[in-house]
């Protein structure tokens, strides 16, 4: 079994987000990055999970972006994929990252792919869906449980409100969220035999961009909080209903 | 020329978030000059409804398949060229997002997903979408034929516009399901929290799941959804579908109460486009107040049944 796990590299959950020229570009000054939590935490360690319960086949990750990416593609080695691909390119579109991935997985007999369900900077969510049309297979979005038994996976997807439990026959695209799997640390053995797995870099396929980011903003914070005496929760009731009007 | 709404109706019925769409398919056919047409499943009754909020032509179809977006994608895809539409505005919603990404490719058009506001469509086409789990707005500027939208919940306030509207059938059943739905298991009486107007959140403030009793009433006199912090879903107090923030759900009700959370960057950046914020913390340090618009400083297990009786008495009077 064949499994192909998309991985991002985004800003650390602490970093400042801050923009330069005008508002044009992310300020990537003093940012530091890590995988994708959802493609890590969840994505990645499930298929490696089911990689080591079928007991064959390999888990193969797959990164959009520079040289400076390699870091966390080796650290998707270090936790437990069997190899990993970069495609030399910037990553600049959901649909430029999504093309590149169908490309190399409809060469490569792939089963199953995986990611995160959103990266966590550009929210989108659209690389799945539309790696899945591209590949004219199912997608499975919101995995929260996903097993495999022959060909056939059944996969708990969450809805608003609750979730859907549903059978699809492989090959399909699986997004990964809270659930799927527990992290995994990598441990010194991981990391040594991370920097011997192969990490191969191959030229991207071209793209027509049909969108492109013109301008970032950050919104405006809050004024300042207007403190409420704990003794006095009429007053606060008071404020929420005739000033915030929001009860 | 057309504007192409997906309206999901849920057991016959339609979410506050589906109306939003249809509006904000209504508002934005009216700025281009087209017609606002709405792509549902309903019944013709139920669906009649969907013309309170701007829809002008209705295409009801029947499906047992609503769970495969591969399945409404060649469904969407057929309305929109038999219509000859140029917009496809969809919920951002699970569904939404997965039929987002896939409409882009097959109608081999420019996609924006969580767009926050009706696009400007003055010079070009650009949509506002919320980033960095709002810490900031980007401005998309789609460039092509057909633009596939979905749209934030809570980002366009409901308004009835009442328009008369015509009801038409729409065969789907040329298109088939590849996957099975074995069961769908719903959280029945509750709004899901992405669709909540009023979230009730605690943390670790509340020291022990087993003091949860006041959240929950709380949350039963407000009408709210509950909600929680990152570690308290890690440590299994609280199911992980109640956890908001980055690496939870991003939300923006109209009424966000934070108890017993202190307000790291992390947790702020899924909830800090809540219209009215209202930390609750014994620390007045704590840096979620300088997030907040009302703040009440002192043991949230003495403040948050004294709030409970004040609005008590709120809602009698």
């Amino acid at each position: 079994m064949n499994l192909l796990v998309c991985i991002s590299k985004t800003p650390e959950t602490t970093a400042k987000i801050a923009f330069k020229e005008n508002g044009t570009q992310f300020d990537t000054d003093g940012v530091q990055y890590i995988m994708n939590p959802y493609d890590e935490w969840y994505a990645l360690v499930r298929a490696i999970e089911l990689k080591e319960s079928v007991g064959a086949g390999k888990v193969i990750a797959i990164n959009v972006g520079p040289p400076s990416n390699d870091i966390v593609i080796r650290k998707a080695l270090a936790i437990g994929a069997d190899e990993a691909v970069r495609v030399d390119a910037e990553a600049n579109s959901a649909s430029f990252v999504a093309k590149q991935v169908a490309s190399y997985a409809k060469d490569n007999n792939i089963d199953m792919v995986f990611l995160g369900k959103e990266t966590i900077d550009y929210n989108g969510s659209l690389v799945g869906g539309m790696l899945s049309e591209l590949l004219d297979v199912p997608y499975l979005s919101y995995a929260s449980n996903i097993e495999v038994s022959g060909n056939e996976a059944t996969v708990t997807c969450e809805i608003e409100g609750g979730v859907e439990i549903v059978k699809a026959t492989l090959p399909l695209v699986v997004s990964a969220t809270k659930g799927l799997a527990e992290q995994r640390i990598p441990n010194m053995r991981g990391i040594m035999m991370a920097k011997r797995k192969p990490l191969n870099v191959i030229p991207p396929v071209g793209v027509e961009e049909k969108e492109a980011i013109v301008s970032y903003q950050i919104p405006e914070g809050k004024t300042g909080v207007k403190l409420v005496d704990l003794e006095n929760m009429d007053e606060l009731v008071r404020l929420l209903h005739e000033e915030a009007k929001a009860i | 020329m057309s504007v192409l709404v997906f309206a999901e109706a849920i057991k016959n019925q339609y979410k506050k978030s589906t109306f939003e769409v249809v509006l904000y398919g209504a508002r934005l056919s009216k700025q281009l000059g087209t017609e606002c047409i709405v792509l549902t499943n309903g019944n013709g009754d139920s669906a009649s409804n969907l013309g309170v909020y701007g829809a002008q032509k209705i295409l009801n179809f029947e499906s047992e398949n609503m769970h495969d977006n591969r399945m409404l994608t060649k469904v969407i895809s057929a309305a929109v060229s038999q219509n000859g539409s140029t917009v496809v505005i969809l919920s951002d919603n699970s569904k939404g997002k997965a039929l987002a990404g896939r409409l882009a490719i097959n109608l081999d058009a420019a996609v924006v997903s969580g767009a926050v506001a009706l696009p400007n469509t003055n010079d070009g086409f650009k949509v506002h979408k919320s980033l960095f789990s709002g810490k900031a707005v980007g401005s998309y500027s789609l460039n092509a034929d057909i633009k596939v939208i979905s749209v934030a919940g809570n980002s366009i306030g409901l308004e009835e516009i009442g328009q008369a509207v015509s009801l038409e059938s729409f065969d789907a059943s040329a298109h088939s399901s590849t996957v099975s739905l074995v069961e769908t298991k719903r959280v029945e009486g509750t709004v899901p929290l992405p669709e909540a107007e009023l979230v009730v959140s605690a943390g670790r403030g509340m020291k022990a799941p087993e003091n949860w009793g006041i959240i929950d009433e709380l949350a039963g006199v407000l009408g709210a959804t509950t909600a929680c912090s990152r570690p308290v879903a890690d440590t299994g107090w609280r199911p992980h579908h109640e956890h908001v923030g980055q690496t939870g759900i991003a939300i923006k009700p109209n009424l966000y109460f934070a108890i017993g959370i202190s307000g790291a960057i992390q947790h702020l950046a899924g909830v800090n486009n809540s219209k009215t914020i209202v930390v609750i913390n014994k620390d007045p340090e704590a840096p979620f107040f300088k997030a907040a618009d009302y703040g009440v400083v002192g043991d949230l297990f003495d403040v948050v049944p004294r709030l409970i009786e004040s609005l008590k008495k709120f809602k009698a009077s």
